[in-house]
């Protein structure tokens, strides 16, 4: 069940942190500084996060930083994180070949 | 903050976010309803990003163009967000006589509606993406249309819209407007109720639903569709492409990612409860189709799939209509699968529409009383 959410809450403005250069997806190249100002750009759920930003979207597609983002965002918004619903996991599990995946005929040839 | 605004949006689509942008840069006070968690986690968020003119319908041609010529170029800039488009032309391509009969239609169509698009032949196709694979003997190819990035660009409305001032609810799912004194004024959720002088419905194929608590019917059904996208690739062409025989289309992205959308005939088919899952089929249709026409990326590997649900009109173009019997009420909805490219023109329109200003296009073709039984 999705809550009811309130985009124009005040989570006040966007404030530079110390380790805002610490790269979070490591796939894409995201820091933390540009998580926490999409944030205030009101990017306030994972999902909507990771289309904006491609957090999760690389090879990994987010195994490696899911949980550290859920924590940047649940400390923002001031929510528990295990408020945030995660974003979608996509078929394939793992990357794979068009010409494999596109091939039907029994035997694998 | 008081639940009233002079509009209230139903559904944070492309569609009802570039609405509640031109809105709030008129100086309108706007509530955005959602139903989702996520702002446009509809089609808006999992559509191929083909803003294409080639292959509109008559009455669907000028907003594509007026798009292409006035909105896009410069939506980057407009909104502070990188969109990602790209205007470099789309290409239809043709593997057999049949095919290039149905391309020399759709270029006789476009032609009369003034746009420019021609006929070309294989050998020229492959002059303009080079990578294309001999079976293809001719294209359709129009230089001004192109693609854009449309997860950027729904969440670029949003995020320009709420900075300024728009009111965004998610997770509140509407079901029913109600009427005040003759007029449409009401928006009742489950637990809360919105109050707009206008009321705008553009929540996609969920619009039927909501339209008949008011008495309106819009003769639409839901159509499951899914796109893949690859691992980063070498940056090989920035064209939209599509084919004749409709087995794919798609682009690649500013990312290096191929994406790319198509179906297996099973659309109508859906089961209905999960209309965003995946099947087993699709995707494996959708390489089949690729691959005949860039062998070169059969070892490309994909790394993600998806479904999104299109709001098929019976006449395929959508509705976006003042109503009569309710007045206050306006419908944008049945964009029939190819509303993303026009949405910066519908939104700017139905933003006319709202403040009752003229409208800078005719909107007339797309009215909600328009349906006729076929005897
Ligand atoms: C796979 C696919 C590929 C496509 N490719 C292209 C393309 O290449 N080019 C192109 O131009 N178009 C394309 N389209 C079509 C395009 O995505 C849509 O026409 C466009 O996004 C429609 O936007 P919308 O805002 O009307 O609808 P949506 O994005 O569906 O938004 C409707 C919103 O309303 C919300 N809602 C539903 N019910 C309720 C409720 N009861 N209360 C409140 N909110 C509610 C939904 O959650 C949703 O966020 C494609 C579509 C799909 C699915």
């Amino acid at each position: 069940m999705s809550k009811i959410r309130d985009r124009s809450i005040d989570i006040g403005t966007y404030c530079p942190q110390p380790d805002d250069q610490l790269i979070i997806c490591r796939c894409e190249e995201i820091t933390k500084g540009e998580i926490r100002q999409a944030i205030y750009d009101g990017m306030h759920t994972l999902t909507e996060l990771r289309r904006f930003l491609r957090t999760g979207m690389g090879p990994c597609q987010g195994q490696s930083c899911s949980k550290i983002i859920q924590g940047i965002l649940a400390r923002e918004l001031k929510i528990s994180h295990l408020e945030l619903e995660p974003a979608m996991s996509r078929a394939p599990m793992r990357p794979i070949e068009m010409s494999v995946l596109g091939n039907e005929v029994k035997g694998g040839e | 903050m008081a639940d009233q605004a002079d509009v209230v949006i139903i559904g944070s689509g492309v569609i009802g976010n570039a609405t509640a942008y031109y809105l709030a840069k008129k100086g309108l006070s706007v509530i955005v309803i959602e139903k989702a968690s996520d702002i446009g986690n509809g089609g808006s968020s999992r559509n191929g990003g083909g803003v294409r003119q080639s292959g509109r319908h008559p009455k669907e041609l000028p907003l594509a163009i007026y798009g292409a010529q006035h909105l896009w170029p410069t939506l980057s800039e407009e909104l502070g967000v990188d969109v990602e488009y790209y205007q470099e032309g789309n290409l239809r391509l043709g593997k057999t006589k049949e095919h290039l009969a149905v391309l020399a239609d759709i270029v006789e169509k476009g032609k009369a509606g003034g746009l420019e698009l021609d006929m070309v032949t294989g050998d020229q196709a492959r002059e303009i993406c080079p990578h294309l694979s001999d079976e293809v003997i001719g294209a359709s190819w129009c230089p001004t249309d192109g693609h854009a990035n449309p997860l950027m660009t729904t969440l670029a409305y949003y995020k320009k819209a709420r900075q300024l001032g728009v009111r965004f609810i998610t997770g509140e799912g509407v079901i029913a407007i109600k009427k005040v004194r003759g007029k449409a004024r009401e928006v009742v959720t489950a637990n809360n109720s919105y109050v707009g002088d206008t009321i705008i419905l553009a929540a996609g194929f969920a619009s039927r639903k909501i339209a008949a608590s008011i008495g309106i019917d819009i003769p639409m059904i839901e159509l499951v569709m899914e796109v893949l996208v690859t691992e980063e690739q070498p940056k090989m062409f920035y064209q939209m492409l599509g084919t004749a025989a409709a087995d794919f289309y798609g682009h690649q992205s500013t990312h290096g990612s191929f994406v790319f959308g198509g179906s297996s005939g099973h659309e109508a088919y859906h089961r209905g409860d999960d209309i965003t899952a995946t099947t087993s089929m699709t995707a494996p249709c959708i390489c089949r189709g690729i691959m005949k026409y860039f062998p070169q990326l059969a070892d490309a590997k994909i790394v993600r799939t998806w479904a999104g649900a299109i709001d098929d009109c019976v006449d395929h173009i959508p509705v976006i209509s003042h109503v009569e019997e309710v007045p206050g009420l306006i419908l944008a909805c049945g964009f029939s699968g190819h509303g993303f490219g026009i949405a910066p023109t519908v939104g700017l329109l139905i933003s006319e529409m709202a403040a009752g200003e003229e409208t800078t296009l005719d909107v007339s073709g797309f009215r909600y009383d328009r349906f006729k039984a076929k005897i």
